[in-house]
């Protein structure tokens, strides 16, 4: 696969600087993508040494290689099925014995490794010194110091690598004593591994015994598939191993395991690697001291609604700008192809079907933009995983995590959001299940699409207390979002809650380095794979709220009452506003024979428990193209012409004054419009995200049935009470 | 020497060393991953405003982890002076 170049694989905690290496490396010459299957993502560039061309891949931050996390499968399953030709290790010099944890696991898999003792910058200004040469003599690998941020020492760490990668063999696994129990077990097994070659294409032998010790499922599961009878075999001295361990020292192999790799370092440690001649002023005393803020009982959660509030506000603030100036351009695409072309299905097709649809595709990208940057400077910064610590208590209790709190704020959590950065915005949490959990119940919230519909029906219906009732709104959206996931987390996405225990990193100035490119390529996927589908299905939504139209009977009905309009009015305002009339009534007659109205018209007998009849169907209906169109879809309906969500004072009369809207059935609305599938766009996200159309239609049926439940239940309690 | 007692007890500024790892299965990897294994020294830096979870320091970085995860760990705490 990587035959013809040099494949060098960036392994590293997260947090020890290996993405700015991997970025200082590549540059602009990289790919973002995602491991198939899975949301992990896979960064692969490309960079030039002694003209040499080197293939780089940048594996996911881990801090161990056992099965613990999708990180860790994929970070294993690159380095023993792809083989790299080296791998380069990076290391934050200043947590040097966790980090030579992972190294220490590297060798034990037999991967030729060099290190690059980075962060050295931060180090020696902690007064640690870290004598990089006795490390290497210790350990065996060479060692380069590096400050990836500047660039210093990258090169010769990458030379060092390189060098490795051409040595005609490989190196031989690193062997360290577990303790006598678990290497006389280790014994008895690798020559049955070695002898049957059980799994040793990809593995060292007595690697796959030390996995079979720590009971790691990826690798039992793979020895199963592989050979039964070996894999029981190896399993039956695994477990008299781990009941002698339970009987005389109360533990079990993988504590035992850990326990002597800890110890290993340790020991490698105290032959002169380290002088640590820390005093006060150090980086974590002054992370420390932020914290005391930061964190702090009162203040913290104060400046974090605060930071919440600013990263919601810039997002949808600045993204105006850009969003207005696609609007013009689009606009006047429209503009120019309405005088273009005759009229007919053709220049339907075109208005209303391609050219929003693409608008509507475009309009999303300077709100994902923004956010992604946003975020990105929040999660290097280091405050991201202060945000979890500080709001774990309260997600957790609905099977989320203290990180889902930012995709729901951005999805609406503040009144005004939108589901589709916010849905993205997931990607931070990195437990599967809350990050599903997350992305199923975020479009539950107040996105910007939904406040016209809100503004329209408390305008009318609430008059008096229009603000509490929107802030009551906003509150059903988050209530029913967290107890939502607390129902799917106990059912649906059920599992064992994965623990919390996360590195709070110190504080640092986030790099924008490699964020760019990184948030283009987001953009582009999104363009590219959601854009192509919602323009399709826009096309198709297009078709379904025009087709089949009315009869040419109908038309000519229409056709001859404008004749005689024209015949009787003199010339004159009166004339226009009669003809509008006509044209009005045509296009509500037109909604109404589509394939959206019959449908809408078909359902009315279903939909009547909730107070609604088939114009506000065939709006709800045209709502899952994007919410925004619920308005002007109610509009066409009531034989107004095209409304303007925001200047609509006639729709408002006519509904005001229209017997069939009470306050029952415009509570229903307003909380069907909250909670009813979410757009299409979003849906088409989600499918992106979660890897999987099931999600996605699980979504629009889930929060269709909810919202339908919930609109019955208040429209039948209101009107029971209104008696 | 004193008895160990669980992790949870411990204040904000205490220190201790880490006596024994109760937790089995994926907590206890991660746990021992991140370096919270037998003999380790820990200090107690806060406590996150709802007082759950836990922040602390160990081998030069700052970890946290939720009460009931602090559970499965005894320390010995440090003798004041």
């Amino acid at each position: 696969m990587h035959s013809d170049t040099m494949f060098i694989a960036i392994a590293g905690n997260p947090n020890a600087g290996k993405t700015t290496a991997f970025n200082k490396y590549t540059g602009a010459r990289q790919h973002v993508g995602n491991y198939p299957g899975i949301t992990v993502e896979k960064k692969e560039g490309q960079t030039m040494l002694h003209g040499k061309q080197i293939s780089l891949i940048d594996l996911p931050g881990t801090y161990s290689l056992t099965a613990y996390s999708l990180e860790e499968v994929v970070a294993r399953k690159v380095l023993a099925e792809e083989k790299p030709g080296a791998v380069l290790n990076v290391l934050n010099a200043g947590v040097l014995e966790r980090n030579l944890y992972l190294t220490v696991q590297l060798l034990e898999m037999g991967m030729p490794v060099a290190i690059a003792l980075n962060m050295m910058d931060e180090a020696r200004n902690q007064g640690l010194q870290i004598n990089a040469v006795r490390l290497a003599e210790l350990i065996g690998v060479p060692v380069v110091s590096t400050v990836a941020r500047t660039g210093e020492g990258l090169e010769t760490a990458l030379e060092a690598a390189v060098t490795l990668a051409m040595q005609p063999t490989r190196p031989a696994p690193l062997v360290i004593s577990y303790g006598q129990d678990v290497d006389e077990a280790l014994l008895a097994m690798t020559p049955i591994i070695e002898e049957h070659q059980f799994l040793t294409t990809h593995y060292p032998a007595r690697w796959i015994a030390l996995k079979y010790l720590e009971h790691d499922e990826d690798i039992l599961r793979q020895g199963l598939a592989a050979n039964k009878e070996i894999s029981d075999l190896l399993s039956a001295k695994v477990s008299t191993c781990a009941k002698h361990l339970e009987a005389t020292l109360r533990t079990y192999p993988e504590a035992v395991i850990a326990d002597y790799r800890y110890g290993y370092i340790a020991s490698l440690l105290r032959q002169g690697v380290i002088a640590d001649t820390r005093n006060q002023q150090n980086r974590i005393a002054y992370s420390d001291k932020m914290d005391r803020v930061l964190t702090h009982q009162i203040f913290g959660p104060l400046l974090m609604l605060g930071v919440l509030y600013a990263m919601y506000f810039i997002t949808f603030k600045l993204g105006e700008y850009p969003a207005e100036w696609l609007g013009v351009a689009f606009e006047w695409l429209r503009g120019v192809a309405d005088a273009a072309l005759p009229e007919g299905p053709f220049k339907s097709l075109l208005l209303s079907g391609i050219i929003d649809g693409v608008g509507g595709v475009l309009g999303f990208v300077p709100l994902i933009m923004i956010m992604f940057l946003l975020i990105a400077m929040l999660e290097d910064s280091g405050y991201m995983a202060r945000v979890a610590y500080m709001m774990d208590r309260v997600f957790r209790f609905f099977g989320l995590h203290g990180a889902s709190v930012m995709p729901f704020i951005i999805s609406g959590g503040i009144a005004g959001g939108c589901a589709v950065p916010g849905i993205m915005a997931a990607r931070t949490l990195r437990s599967p299940r809350k990050r599903l959990a997350t992305i199923l119940t975020a479009p539950f919230m107040t996105c910007g699409a939904k406040l016209p519909v809100f503004l329209l029906f408390v305008g009318i219906f609430f008059e008096k207390n229009q603000t509490l009732v929107m802030f009551m709104l906003s509150l059903t959206g988050w209530a029913v979002a967290l107890l939502t996931a607390r129902l799917l987390r106990s059912s649906l996405i059920k599992g064992e809650a994965t623990p919390f225990v996360m590195e709070l990193p110190p504080y640092r100035l986030p790099t924008l380095s490699g964020v760019v490119i990184h948030t283009w390529e987001r953009i582009w996927e999104y363009m590219r794979k959601a854009g192509t589908v919602i323009l399709a299905i826009s096309v198709l939504l297009w078709a379904g709220m025009t087709y089949p139209g009315i009869s040419d009977e109908a038309a000519a009905t229409f056709t001859s009452k404008r004749t005689a309009i024209e015949a009787t009015m003199p010339e004159g305002d009166a004339r226009k506003d009669a003809l509008f009339a006509v044209s009005a009534e045509e296009a509500s007659a037109a909604l109404r024979a589509s394939a959206a109205g019959r449908i809408g018209t078909f359902l009315e007998p279903i939909t009547a428990p909730a107070g609604f009849d088939w114009k506000t169907n065939i709006a709800l209906i045209a709502g899952i193209a994007a919410k925004e169109v619920v308005i002007s879809t109610l509009g066409t309906a009531y034989s107004l012409g095209e409304v303007d969500p925001e200047e609509n004072t006639t729709l408002a009369d006519r509904i005001r004054n229209d017997s069939n809207w009470t306050k029952a059935n415009a509570v229903a609305l307003l909380l069907f419009t909250l909670l009813y599938s979410p757009c299409l766009v979003t849906l088409v996200v989600i499918k992106q995200e979660t890897g999987s159309w099931r999600w996605s239609a699980f979504s629009f049926f889930f929060n269709l049935g909810l919202a339908f439940l919930v609109a019955v239940a208040a429209n039948q309690i209101l009107l029971l009470a209104a008696r | 020497m004193t008895t160990p007692v669980s992790l949870r007890t411990l204040q904000a500024g205490q220190a201790a060393t880490i006596a024994t790892v109760g937790a089995a299965g994926e907590l206890g990897r991660r746990i021992r991953d991140m370096g919270l294994v037998p003999g380790a020294q820990v200090e107690v830096v806060g406590r996150a405003p709802l007082k759950d979870p836990v922040a602390l320091r160990i081998k030069g970085f700052t970890l946290t982890l939720r009460n009931n995860e602090a559970d499965f760990i005894t320390v010995i705490p440090e003798q004041k002076e």
